[in-house]
């Protein structure tokens, strides 16, 4: 029970900074709604492009290199999630815990190299 | 839980969240102003000197231009994106502010997890970012913003590293027990790799030059927040500024020993939070220092820096303070080879980034050369 209150005592603070954060930008956008001059003019809602109007919509098609590191990032930012509790536990288990994990990045070491030897490492 | 004065322990992380709030306000505003100034002196020039004593109050000045300024929202954008975005790059950012330590026993909460939730916290802006820049429905955003979204998780995967191999050192996630830990040695002497990796990493994520990449002018003039003006763009601007903020305090409560070292637990508070003053002061005034000094990255170069070296590099720092802590070795003994160990990681990346400096590759052709031919 006391465990649970702490969680709260401490949670309750992130809770509050989320509340505080978003009072924030909305008062700096309220005080910018009472102190801005407004006037509605057709031209003024045009996208920026240089002077001239854009042709289409600018939400197109995204390069396929960007998947590829979207796909590396995950594999490895789920790894990272795997090593923060063991970085804090391996000492007291021992050697055992350690080569564990040596394969186990040994692994992703070696997709990490497939994928560099493959290109896809490659910005092009 | 010890709270402020015995008060209930919402109000006390109240009271605390409402410093914090004021502290950052006054800190980025004096950010923007030291920013203009000091890389002023570098470029041989004043600076803004004219609103105020020596033009203290520019950004004062700026501030009440921004919020008297029109906010224009162009016709094609998603109107829900396009006003959501500057909330969520703003309040994951300043959701940091929760763990970072000002002084030995002052943050606004001492979480377990002090070190994980800052890097998790501090990585969901992207989301705005990437909302802004399509929302947009411009080009220019739209680029910036998958530039943004490329760099951003790059960079992470390092940072994070990074992180780890210094937790494992110091054996807690908790920032103020690792500020306490210093209290004899700081962790850059055991660590210089992951905190020179944690520098390059930082810059990368605020988009800071030479990684300023998704924003730059002269590419995308501004990148997702092109079509943003007024206060909401300054909003972009505050998340930055709150953001170096956040990673200076944290670089140095981790690697440099916070308040802790030298003798900050006999010498009392107002010693502690000079330390913290004087070391945050010195990672922004580098960070500075670097804008002024290093051209812009290409984004081929950017991409590879981070995969290519910083990942493996990182990996190894893992392995490496692992093995030497897993067996017990004497205390002096562990922690000297540490040292040798990341300093040989820092000769290598320095030797690294030396030769690609000194002799670059030529920019990668975007058509084949056998089909530019035809």
């Amino acid at each position: 029970m006391e465990h649970l209150d702490q969680l709260f005592g401490n949670y309750i603070a992130v809770f509050l900074a989320t509340i505080a954060g978003f009072i924030l930008v909305i008062s700096a956008l309220v005080g910018n709604r009472l102190l801005a001059p407004f006037s509605q003019e057709r031209s003024k809602g045009t996208s920026y492009e240089c002077g001239m109007l854009p042709i289409k919509r600018a939400q197109t098609n995204v390069g396929m290199r960007f998947y590829l590191y979207a796909i590396l990032f995950i594999i490895f930012d789920v790894e990272a999630v795997f090593i923060f509790p063991w970085a804090l536990s391996f000492v007291a288990i021992g050697p055992m815990a350690y080569y564990e994990m040596v394969l186990f990045v040994g692994i992703l070491a070696a997709g990490l190299a497939y994928a560099w030897k493959k290109g896809a490492l490659r910005w092009q | 839980m010890n709270t402020l004065f015995g008060l209930p322990v919402a109000l006390d992380a109240l009271i605390r969240v409402l410093i914090i709030v004021s502290v950052m306000t006054v800190v980025v505003m004096g950010l923007i102003y030291v920013e203009r100034k000091v890389l002023a002196r570098f470029q041989q020039r004043l600076g803004p000197t004219r609103t105020g004593p020596m033009g203290l109050l520019q950004s004062v000045a700026d501030a009440l231009k921004l919020v008297a300024k029109e906010d224009v929202r162009p016709t094609n954008a998603d109107p829900w994106v396009f006003e959501l975005a500057p909330f969520l790059v703003f309040v994951p950012t300043f959701l940091g502010f929760v763990v970072v330590p000002f002084a030995l026993a002052w943050s606004v909460r001492d979480l377990d997890l002090g070190l994980f939730y800052i890097l998790a916290v501090s990585s969901v802006n992207i989301v705005g970012w990437v909302m802004a820049g399509w929302a947009s429905d411009n080009r220019y955003a739209m680029l910036g913003a998958l530039r943004a979204v490329a760099q951003s998780i790059s960079y992470e995967l390092p940072l994070v590293m990074a992180m780890i191999a210094v937790a494992m050192v110091a054996d807690s996630l908790n920032i103020s027990e690792i500020v306490r830990g210093q209290a004899m040695v700081p962790n850059i002497v055991w660590q210089p790799l992951p905190f020179l990796m944690f520098f390059i990493c930082m810059l990368a994520e605020m988009n800071r030059p030479p990684f300023d990449i998704p924003v730059g002018e002269s590419e995308v003039v501004g990148g997702p927040y092109v079509e943003y003006s007024g206060i909401r763009w300054s909003m972009f601007f505050l998340a930055e500024y709150a953001s170096m903020f956040i990673m200076a305090l944290l670089g140095a409560a981790v690697f440099l020993g916070g308040s802790a070292w030298p003798f900050g637990e006999q010498l009392g508070l107002p010693w502690q939070i000079l330390l913290t003053v004087a070391k945050a002061g010195l990672i922004i005034f580098v960070v500075i220092w670097t804008r002024a000094s290093f051209p812009r990255l290409r984004i081929d170069q950017l991409m590879s820096f981070s995969w290519k070296l910083l990942l493996p590099v990182s990996f190894a720092q893992i392995m490496v303070n692992g093995l030497i802590l897993v067996y017990d070795l004497p205390y002096g003994m562990s922690h000297t080879l540490l040292a040798v160990c990341s300093a040989a990681g820092v000769l290598f990346v320095a030797s690294a980034i030396n030769r690609s400096v000194t002799s670059p590759r030529p920019r990668p052709l975007l058509i084949p050369r056998s089909e530019a031919a035809r």
